[in-house]
Parts: C-alpha cells; sequence; structure tokens
C-alpha cells in the first residue's frame, strides 16, 4: 500500500494547467421563485437559531450576573475570551445543551460552557462553568455536557482547560470559585491549578459541614482560600490576583506542556469556495421534500470549490469524492437520494480509500434510508447496505458528520450518525433526525390500526385516521427537530449554514492533534 | 573630484578631524566625503557605536563621557589629530569651536583651525570690546551708557541722548531686579529712583546702566564669510526669533518682510563688522531688530551656526566646503554678486524635550525613529539613528529639519507636512510643538519676535483635550490587527498554518464576539466595547457612540501604517506600539494612547513593584528621605534625582509601606526603574480589567 507522507512540510504550490482539478458548482438562477422560497425560510431558521444563541450567550438572569460582575469577577464566556488567544475563534460545542429541558427552568448551554479554542497557539478543550446559571449548581446535562467535552478532548488528544467555579492527557484546572466535595477532586486532581484569591476555595467539607461535624468555626477563605491551598496544603500550585491573572497564567502553563501538534495529513493553502456561502440557504432551503444536489452544498463548503470526485457515474445517489477543506485533506460523502445497492457499494470503497490514506471523512446527511421494496432486498441491499455501515462503523479516520437536511432510519446509521461515533457531529437548522418521517410513521401506524379495525370487523373513518394521526405527526414534529436533539447533546451543536466550512476547518484542526489509527475493516459480506 | 584643497602657501587638507560629534560631526563629514577629503573622529565612551564614529574613515576614543574629559579636552584631540595626521580640525560649533587657546594651540602645533585667528575670536568674544570695535567701523550698535558718573543728572542726559525708550539696569543686576524701562523722560527720576532702591536692597549696590530698549525685538543674524585674502562676503539674513529657554528653536532665511534695502543694508553692516577684525571663515554677526527694522549689532559668532543650513538652501552653497577651502588658503568661492538669493528656507530644531513641563530636556532611547524623506528640497541633518540614546551628558538635539520652497508660506507648508511625517518614540520631543507653532498665524504672518513663544503660550501648548474617540476607535484597531498580526508570524512558524484556528476572526458560532477594551486616554480609563462582524470589520461602541470600523495595516520601508476606515471615513496612520501605549501619527499630530497594564504583571509576577516610584530619566539618586519600613502617605518624597541638571523628586504614588530601598545615594538609576518597593497591602484593588 501507499504510505501516507506523514506531516510534509508545507507544499511548494505546482499549478501545472493539466493538474487543475474542474470546479464544482453552478450559480443558483437567484431570481426563482423556489430558490426565494427557500431562502427566506432557511433564513428565518437561522434567524430564529441567532435569537436563541443570542439569549443562551447571556447566562443566567441579570441579577446574577450583576452580583457576579459587582465581585469583580468575569462572565464565563469573558473567561473563555480572555483564556484562548486574542481574536481567535471559539468552537462552542453543545451550545443548546439543557435547552428547553428542564419545563420552565432555564439553564443555558446547561450550565457550562464547553469548547475547543487555541490558547497560546495549542488547541484545547475548555470547560467554563458558568456560576450565574442556578447558582452554578450541576444538572444532569451539566454532567453529560462535561463528559461529552471530556470525550472529545480524549478522543482528539486535547489538553483540557477547567475553569472550574464550584475535572485524560493534560489537565489544567482555574479555581474562579468554591469547589466542595467531589468538586475538590476537579483542582486536585489536575496537572497543575491555579486559584483566585479571595475568590476560589477548595474543600472536601465546607464550613457549615464543618461546623456540623466538628463544631469547628472557620471560614471559607481559612478553610479553603488561595493563601492556603498555596503556602500551606500545596493543593494548588499557582496564586492568583483575579480572573485575569489565572488566565494569563493559564496560558504561561499551555505554553510550557511542550506540546506539539504532529499531523498525520498533507496540507495545502486554504483557498475559499468560488460561491457565496449564504446560497445555501436558497439551494437547501427548508422544505426537506425538495430536492438539491449536494454538490452544490459541497461547491460551497471546499477549497476552491474543487472536487475530485470518485465513481461519479457510478451508484449516484450518493456522491463520494475528495477535496481540502482550510487545505486538510477531506472525504465527503453526501447523499443525493436514497440508498441503492450501488451506492452502499460504493460508499463502503471510498470509506476504504480514505481510511487506507488517512484522510478524514465528512458525512453530509440528507437520507431518507436505504431503499425498499421486493427488488431491492431480493437483490440483497440489506447486505450491501451492511457493507457502507461496517466501514463507516470500523473507519479509524477523524469522521465529522453534518446533518442538512432529514435523517431517517438506517440511513443514519450509513452515513454516520451519532452512534457510529464521529468525532463531530453538527445540525443545520432545517435538520429532522427520526426513524422515519413524521408523517411515514402516521401513515404506517394508521395502516397497523386500519388493519386491527379490518380484523375486528371495525369502522376506521377517515376522521379516526386524522385523530391518530396528528400527534403522532406532532411529536415527531417536536422530537425530530434539531433543538430537541441538540438539547439532549444528541449531537455537538446546531450550526448556520453559511458556518459550516469554518466549523468543519475547526473541527477537522482540532481532530488532527490525534494521531490517525491504522482502521481494521471487520468482514465486509460480499 | 578628490583634488587637495592648496593653499597659495602650500598648505593643504587631506584630511580633517572632526573635534565634535552629533549632527555637526556627521554634517561635516558628508562634506569631506564629498570633497575626498578623509575624516577623523573622535568620541567619548559614551558616544561608542554613535553615527559619527560608524560615518568617519577613522575615530578615536578620546575618554570618558563627560565633555570637559573628551570632547573639550584640547590636548587629547591634538594627539589624535597628530596620531592621524590629520591637517586640520573643524571644531563644528559649541565645545571648542570659540575657544581663543585651542585655536591658539592648533596654530603653534602647525595644525589648521578651521575657523578664524584666535584673534577674532578674542576679540569678538568680550561683548564690550566686540562693540567699540563695531562702532567704530560704522557698524550700528545698541546705545548705551557704562559710565562711572551716576549722578541723576549725568544719567538722565544720556537717556536722552540714546532716545526712549531706554532700559536702566543695575550694574550687577541679575533676575529683572533693579531693571526699569522707561519710555519716556516724565518718567525718569521716578523710575531711576525705584531701580536704584531695589538694586540697594537686593545687591547692596546701585550703580545703574542705561540701554536703548527694543521692544519685542527680532533676533536677525548675518552669514558672512572672510578669507586670508582679505575678502569677505555676506550670504543674507536669518531670523532666529522664536525661541524658548533662551534657545532658538526655529529659524528660516531670510527673514520674513525684511525688504531688500534693508537686506543689503543688514548685509554690508556685517561684512563691514568681519573686516574690522579681519575676519576668516564662517561667522555670523547677530543683531537685534526693532519693528521699525533698525538693527542693531549684538554680537558676532565667530562659528558655523547650527542654523547654517537655511542660509545653503537659499544660496545653493555649501558652508562647511566653503570653510575647508579657506581654511586651506583658498579665496572665498564666490563674489557678493555671484552670490543669489533664491526662495526661503526653515529649520526646525527637533529636541528631546517636554514642552508641556516648561521644555525639560529630556533623554533616553529613540525605540522608534522614521523621518520624511530627504530630497534636494528637505534635508535632515542628525547625528542619531533608531534605536540610538540621546545621551544626558550633551545637547539634546535630535535633528534638524530643513526643508526649502520656491517662497515663505510654500516652504512653511512643507515643513509642517514633514514635521508630521517626524515621529519619534521612547522619550518627549517637542515636534507636536513644533507642528502648532509654525501653524501659528501669527507665525505665518511673519510677525515673530523674541517674546513669541511667552506671548501665544495658550495656543501653541493648549490643555491636553480627551482624544476624539474615531482616534480611540483607531488605536484599539491597531492593537487588534497587531494582535493579529503577531498570530500570523506564530502560524507561519508552525506546521498548521492554514488552520482556522489560527485566524483572527474573533468568530464564534451563532453569536458574535464582543470584547471589552479598555484604552488610556491620559489619565482617564476609557472602555470600548469591541464587536467582530462576521465581514471582517469591527463594531466599536465608546460610551453612546457606535462607530464602524475596518483596516489593515501596512509596512513601507521600516513603518507600520494604519489604514482605517472610522464610519467611512478612510486614513492611514503611523502606527507604532511599544510595550504600554499605542502611538498614532497622522497629519492631525501625533497621539498617544495607553494601554492599561494589568495589575498582576505590574506586581505578583514582577517583584511588587507597584507604579509611579520610578526613575523619570536617567539620572544620578542624590538623597534618599526612605528606608524599608517607613509608611509614607501618597506624595511624600521618596528620592531626589539629578538628571539633565535638573532636580526632580521622586514622589510615593500611594499611601502604604515601604518594603525595599533599590538605590543609594549616588547611585545611577536608568529611566523607568524601580526606585522603591511597597510592602503589598490587603486593600489593593484590582484595577486591572
Amino acid at each position: 500500500a501507499l504510505r501516507p507522507c506523514a506531516r510534509a512540510a508545507a507544499p511548494a504550490l505546482r499549478s501545472y494547467h493539466g493538474d487543475s482539478v474542474a470546479s464544482l458548482g453552478t450559480p443558483p438562477d437567484s431570481s426563482s421563485a423556489i430558490y426565494q422560497e427557500n431562502y427566506e425560510q432557511m433564513k428565518a431558521l437561522v434567524n430564529q437559531l441567532h435569537e436563541r444563541a443570542q439569549n443562551i450567550r447571556l447566562g443566567g438572569d441579570e441579577k446574577a450576573r450583576a452580583r457576579h460582575i459587582s465581585r469583580g469577577k468575569l462572565l464565563p464566556r469573558e473567561r473563555v475570551d480572555n483564556l484562548i488567544d486574542p481574536g481567535s475563534p471559539f468552537l462552542e460545542l453543545s451550545q443548546f445543551a439543557g435547552y428547553q429541558l428542564y419545563g420552565d427552568e432555564e439553564v443555558p448551554a446547561g450550565g457550562v460552557i464547553t469548547g475547543i479554542g487555541r490558547v497560546s497557539g495549542i488547541e484545547c478543550m475548555i470547560v467554563a462553568n458558568d456560576a450565574t446559571v442556578k447558582g452554578g449548581s450541576y444538572y444532569p446535562v451539566t454532567v453529560k455536557k462535561h463528559l461529552r467535552a471530556q470525550e472529545i478532548a480524549m478522543q482528539n488528544r486535547l489538553p483540557c482547560i477547567y475553569l472550574v467555579s464550584c475535572v485524560l492527557g493534560f489537565q489544567i484546572a482555574v479555581v474562579m470559585g468554591s469547589c466542595t466535595a467531589g468538586g475538590a477532586y476537579v483542582p486536585a486532581m489536575a496537572d497543575e491549578n491555579i486559584i483566585v484569591r479571595k475568590q476560589g476555595t477548595i474543600f472536601l467539607g465546607g464550613p457549615p459541614l464543618v461546623k456540623a461535624a466538628t463544631g469547628e468555626e472557620v471560614s471559607a477563605e481559612d478553610l479553603g482560600g488561595a493563601d492556603l491551598h498555596c503556602r500551606k496544603s500545596g493543593v494548588s500550585d499557582y496564586y492568583a490576583l483575579d480572573d485575569n491573572h489565572a488566565l494569563h497564567l493559564a496560558r504561561k502553563i499551555v505554553r510550557s506542556l511542550n506540546y506539539q501538534k504532529k499531523m498525520d495529513v498533507t496540507t495545502e493553502p486554504s483557498e475559499d469556495p468560488l460561491f457565496p456561502a449564504d446560497e445555501l440557504y436558497g439551494i437547501v432551503g427548508a422544505n426537506l421534500k425538495r430536492n438539491f444536489d449536494v454538490r452544490e452544498v459541497i461547491a460551497r463548503i471546499v477549497d476552491g470549490s474543487r472536487f475530485n470526485e470518485f465513481k461519479a457515474l457510478y451508484g449516484d445517489t450518493l456522491v463520494t469524492g475528495f477535496a481540502r477543506i482550510f487545505g486538510y485533506p477531506i472525504g465527503i460523502i453526501g447523499n443525493n437520494g436514497v440508498l441503492f445497492s450501488e451506492s452502499a457499494k460504493k460508499g463502503a470503497h471510498f470509506i476504504q480509500l480514505c481510511c487506507q490514506r488517512n484522510i478524514p471523512l465528512l458525512f453530509l446527511q440528507n437520507i431518507t434510508g436505504f431503499m425498499v421494496g421486493r427488488d431491492y432486498e431480493a437483490e440483497g441491499i440489506a447486505k450491501d447496505g451492511a457493507k457502507m455501515v461496517t466501514a463507516v462503523a470500523c473507519a479509524n479516520v477523524p469522521k465529522i458528520t453534518v446533518i442538512i437536511g432529514g435523517s431517517y432510519g438506517a440511513g443514519n446509521y450509513g452515513m454516520c450518525g451519532r452512534a457510529y461515533s464521529p468525532r463531530f457531529l453538527y445540525l443545520w437548522p432545517n435538520a429532522r433526525i427520526s426513524v422515519m418521517g413524521g408523517e411515514q410513521a402516521a401513515n404506517v401506524l394508521a395502516t397497523v390500526a386500519k388493519d386491527q379495525r379490518a380484523r375486528e370487523g371495525k369502522q376506521f373513518s377517515s376522521a379516526d385516521e386524522a385523530a391518530l394521526k396528528e400527534p403522532i405527526i406532532k411529536r415527531f414534529e417536536e422530537e425530530g427537530n434539531p433543538y430537541y436533539s441538540s438539547a439532549r447533546l444528541w449531537d455537538d451543536g446546531i450550526i448556520d449554514p453559511v458556518d459550516t466550512r469554518l466549523v468543519l476547518g475547526l473541527s477537522l484542526s482540532a481532530a488532527l492533534n490525534a494521531p490517525i489509527q491504522k482502521t481494521n475493516f471487520g468482514i465486509l459480506r460480499m | 573630484r578628490t583634488r587637495k584643497y592648496a593653499t597659495t602657501t602650500g598648505q593643504n587638507i587631506s584630511k580633517v578631524l572632526i573635534a565634535n560629534r552629533g549632527e555637526i560631526a556627521c554634517r561635516v563629514i558628508r562634506t569631506a566625503k564629498k570633497m575626498g577629503v578623509q575624516s577623523v573622529a573622535v568620541y567619548s565612551e559614551a558616544d561608542r557605536n554613535s553615527m559619527h564614529v560608524d560615518m568617519a574613515d577613522e575615530a578615536y576614543l578620546i575618554g570618558p563621557a563627560p565633555s570637559q574629559q573628551s570632547y573639550l579636552s584640547m590636548e587629547k584631540i591634538i594627539q589624535v589629530a597628530k596620531i592621524s595626521a590629520a591637517q586640520a580640525i573643524h571644531p563644528g560649533y559649541g565645545f571648542l569651536s570659540e575657544n581663543m587657546e585651542f585655536a591658539e594651540l592648533c596654530k603653534q602645533e602647525g595644525i589648521i583651525f578651521v575657523g578664524p585667528p584666535s584673534s577674532a575670536i578674542r576679540d569678538m568674544g568680550i561683548k564690550s570690546t566686540s562693540k567699540s570695535i563695531m562702532a567704530a567701523a560704522g557698524v550700528p550698535v545698541v546705545e548705551g551708557y557704562h559710565g562711572e558718573d551716576q549722578s541723576d543728572q549725568c544719567l538722565k542726559e544720556h537717556a536722552r541722548t540714546i532716545g526712549y525708550p531706554v532700559m536702566i539696569k543695575a550694574v550687577r543686576g541679575g533676575g529683572g531686579k533693579g531693571m526699569r524701562i522707561i519710555r519716556s523722560e516724565k518718567e525718569f527720576q521716578e523710575q531711576l529712583e525705584s531701580a536704584r532702591r531695589e538694586a540697594k536692597k537686593s545687591f547692596n549696590d546701585d550703580a545703574m546702566l542705561i540701554e536703548k530698549f527694543v521692544d519685542t525685538p527680532r533676533h536677525v543674524e548675518v552669514q558672512v564669510f572672510g578669507d586670508h585674502h582679505g575678502n569677505a562676503v555676506y550670504l543674507f539674513e536669518r531670523d532666529c526669533s522664536v525661541q524658548r529657554r533662551h534657545q532658538k528653536i526655529i529659524e528660516e532665511a531670510p527673514g520674513p518682510g525684511i525688504k531688500p534695502e534693508v537686506r543689503k543694508k543688514l548685509g554690508e553692516a556685517a561684512v563691514r563688522a568681519a573686516k574690522a577684525v579681519n575676519y576668516v571663515g564662517a561667522g555670523t554677526v547677530e543683531f537685534i531688530m526693532d519693528s521699525k527694522h533698525n538693527f542693531y549689532f549684538m554680537e558676532m559668532n565667530t562659528r558655523l551656526q547650527v542654523e547654517h543650513p537655511v542660509t545653503e538652501m537659499i544660496t545653493g552653497t555649501d558652508l562647511v566646503e566653503w570653510q575647508l577651502r579657506i581654511a586651506a588658503g583658498e579665496k572665498i568661492p564666490l563674489s557678493q554678486e555671484e552670490i543669489t538669493l533664491r526662495g526661503h528656507a526653515f529649520e526646525a530644531r527637533i529636541y528631546a524635550e517636554d514642552p508641556n513641563n516648561n521644555f525639560m530636556p529630556g533623554a533616553g532611547p529613540l525605540v522608534h525613529l522614521s523621518t520624511p524623506r530627504a530630497d534636494l528640497t528637505t534635508r535632515i541633518e542628525t547625528g542619531v539613528r533608531q534605536g540610538d540614546d540621546v545621551s544626558v551628558h550633551y545637547d539634546p538635539m535630535i535633528a534638524k529639519l530643513v526643508v526649502w520652497a520656491a517662497d515663505r508660506q510654500a516652504a512653511l507648508t512643507k515643513l509642517r507636512y514633514s514635521l508630521r511625517q517626524y515621529s519619534i518614540v521612547g522619550l518627549h520631543t517637542n515636534i507636536d510643538f513644533l507642528v502648532s507653532l509654525s501653524g501659528h498665524p501669527e507665525f505665518e504672518a511673519g510677525n515673530v519676535h523674541t517674546d513669541f513663544i511667552p506671548q501665544h503660550r495658550k495656543e501653541l501648548l493648549p490643555d491636553r483635550k480627551s482624544t476624539a474617540k474615531e482616534f480611540l476607535c483607531q488605536a484599539a484597531l491597531g492593537l487588534i490587527l497587531k494582535e493579529k498580526a503577531v498570530s500570523d508570524v506564530f502560524k507561519i512558524q508552525t506546521q498548521d498554518q492554514y488552520s482556522p484556528f489560527a485566524s483572527s476572526s474573533g468568530r464564534r458560532l451563532n453569536i458574535c464576539y464582543s470584547r471589552n477594551m479598555t484604552l488610556r486616554d491620559g489619565k482617564n480609563n476609557v472602555a470600548i466595547a469591541v464587536t467582530y462582524n462576521r465581514d471582517g470589520s469591527y463594531s466599536m461602541q465608546i460610551e453612546d457612540k457606535t462607530f464602524h470600523v475596518l483596516g489593515d495595516l501596512c509596512n513601507e520601508g521600516d513603518c507600520t501604517y494604519l489604514k482605517s476606515s472610522v464610519n467611512g471615513v478612510a486614513s492611514k496612520t503611523k502606527l507604532i506600539i511599544l510595550e504600554n501605549t499605542i502611538y498614532l501619527f497622522s497629519m492631525d499630530g501625533s497621539i498617544q494612547i495607553g494601554i492599561p497594564v494589568p495589575r498582576y504583571l505590574s506586581s505578583a509576577s514582577s517583584g511588587e513593584t507597584q507604579g509611579g516610584a520610578v526613575a523619570p530619566m536617567t539620572g544620578t539618586i542624590e538623597k534618599v528621605f526612605v528606608k524599608a519600613g517607613d509608611r509614607v502617605k501618597a506624595g511624600d518624597s521618596l528620592m531626589v534625582m539629578i538628571a539633565m541638571k535638573m532636580e526632580h523628586t521622586i514622589k510615593a504614588p500611594k499611601d502604604g509601606t515601604i518594603k525595599k530601598v533599590f538605590y543609594g545615594e549616588g547611585s545611577q538609576a536608568n529611566r523607568h526603574a524601580h526606585l522603591v518597593e511597597f510592602e503589598e497591602e490587603d486593600s489593593d484593588k484590582r484595577e486591572a480589567d
């Protein structure tokens, strides 16, 4: 096998005329009614996304924030901003964690901000508790989000920085609030920790518990403040005067990690796509029944809109090919319709190519499922579908999935749904995830009910049918909604289609921190 | 043109020693090179890496920094001249240039002194002698009475002869004590008695002298040259009226508003003066001129003057070349008729000084230095480069900016334009002051006189106004773009240079990145909320006003320019960010915006010395008033420092307890050195953000 070129130096660009790859995509007919309707609908969804995100950004209520600031503390997002390299991007994850999850109780961002940002030039997972949200208490989703962040950090070998108010590779904790009981082990177990004076405390039992247990009366600061832990106990390593100082120290610690990102891929100069990203609104729209050519999406995501399509003429409901995003190589698999046997076999072949070459995979999901019907079953679509699912499941290259439309049934498996552990999984605001479409589900259940009634010799009026279908459709609509999924950490975030290229670039960059493991494919049934 | 300059007596100069430093040494070396004459520099220990040392063909160390032991040491200089076999010594200005003994010593040692004979230096060095020589030669002098007869009657008669207004002064007077201006005979008796009383009280001596009083006089001087063949010419006048601390700051040639007849009279009077003392070489005859253009001899400077370039510019001559030729015995290169006046020239002296602090001279490193481009009509006469120090040991002049144009208005416009392109960071300079001075309507109108600066002080030195918000936006943008440049440099060094993480786009998912910046405008902190827009522009909110800001940095030569657009108004500004200050140099003058230093950087991590108790400049600690353990209150004197011949009292920046005193009496402290350390106080509230 060809050995991929590991950590090639920045390649000298060669642009021989004969080597150039034809660019993909066509300018849309932006005056068409469909384009405009699509555009408006998607834009409305994006506006809603931005509005909701804007509220989440604020964190806890105004009173809680004001009190936090009055104590000279920075708000958690400001802490993240000041921790990462000035002006660098931050790939926030699970922004909608806990969204409408606890009834009337709002838990913005699940009470903890997680994401990937560069600190002193090193991509780090940052976990920042938000003490303005319900006094910093943990909700189940908080824990889930925290764990997901750690999982991402582990998979992608990112150092972790915990900005803890209440902790796998390198771990740094910054104690900016109180770390009590179990929380005390966060800093205590970190490689290095920083504590802010008169603000951070670490103890197994707080003053009330101490009083109850032994009768000893002691202030929080004397019991577990910065002075105690830096001068006496040695629990903390660095003494910070304030939040900014603590973040400054954290940046210095990251600098001394002696961490080098060693990439197993070649890179090339990044190039913008040839088409404006917002055309995605008009091309894709919000109506999932409307078809679009996934190549037009690819053309608005990849470097120079250049796409080296593999097996273009075979199994054409699945588009596969090679491209680059921000100079990183990527193998793209996108849906252009229902999966047939040929498309599945083509997909499996392509995944094998990418794994052999250490090329990360991108799945652009818009899938109603595998083709059903007698002919297809007879053709052994289950066997061919299994080839693709096996290839996806086994592939050890970084996999990233973006659901850009519907995600239904086994299609979700074949296209690297959550269960197939993509490093990152994002949704567009128009996305829908379910075993099948709400209407199909309603129809299936209606058919089942009708058959049952028929066996019982009873009538099944169209009013009965409507009464049965309505709640099902409604529930599918509600639970297939991207916010429903995102609130429960079934994905890593809802993104504006316009941001897709950036989010993919950031995710790839983060993913390439971990060496790419060799893939051992299981049995691909022939 | 590398021929030797032979005298009629067979002397020639193929090698010249320049007994000076700084810009004038460089200036002389340049002409020497042009003429093919080898140049020998001398330098003190402080000037080891100076520009004049680099420029010269040979250079010799002549002693420690203090000029008494180096540039003023005649023996050492003569010794170097002998060792290096230089036939001539050019003294420049200052130092030994008007030292009669030195001129004499050169003569004895057979070395050509590029200057007048020692007798001329002597005659002109004694004021009373020079005045009587001039009076005898028919040069108008300021009339006066210096006699023994102190009777009221005698004094009054002399006053009448001289003509009112007159000034009576205590012979032993000083500081304006015992001095009166008398405008008419009616006032005479009363004023005389009053002056006498005051003089008696102040000096225990009431002897008076009388001089013609010239109200708001102008300072006009004529450049003359004489040669060994008895010839003398004038090269027109310069006006050097505008002065501060009795030192010239801006000079021009010809004098504004002087009619050709007056010019001719001035020139001829100056030539008479030169001839009266058998003058050889370059000299300047200084006159004071009243509002009616009557002029009176004041003194003669027997050297090339600082402001000689303005004369060169209007006459198209190289006066250093003339000096060398004449010193070698040649005749004056041009006859009086051949010397013509063309156009108008200005010279602005750029000093390391603080106009807002009574023009207190400064010293320190020229951390950044960029100048307008030199060309045929723009000269930058300097002896320093970026990175050099302005030494505490010598004159704090950094450079002379000389411009020429066809007329005064055009030259003035050009001067202002060029001054704005002169950017210096590291120490206080008078550049902004020169810009406002040269832009003052009265200056523009040519209404110059020696009281110009005190008279217009208010307009020339306005109180610091708060910086326009647009400039604050530019400063904030500059800082952001500089950060971006730093990220870009880092990015290229990595193998992962195309990662979007390496960008400085400030992108966030579904929300915009808003950043709270704090900049320091004078004594006020200004909060700027900067939002990074998707399209790469920024929205900056200061108080209740929001600006749309975008821009780029571009490099031209050694300079970085900030090209910015603030609410659609585009501008290009030189940008320098050093340590904790942002410097913007634009056509509107220079702006300094501070970047507040987080307290953790100034204290915990760097030795607990908290702002303020630092040396204002390099100097010697004269007195120390505190010791470790002392409690002090904000404003209490901690130390006295002597720097640039001035005393500076270092005061406590805050209440507290002294932990450590870093300097003892007699020790030398560098600029910005921390002088004392305070105990850390619990009450220290964070000021960083």
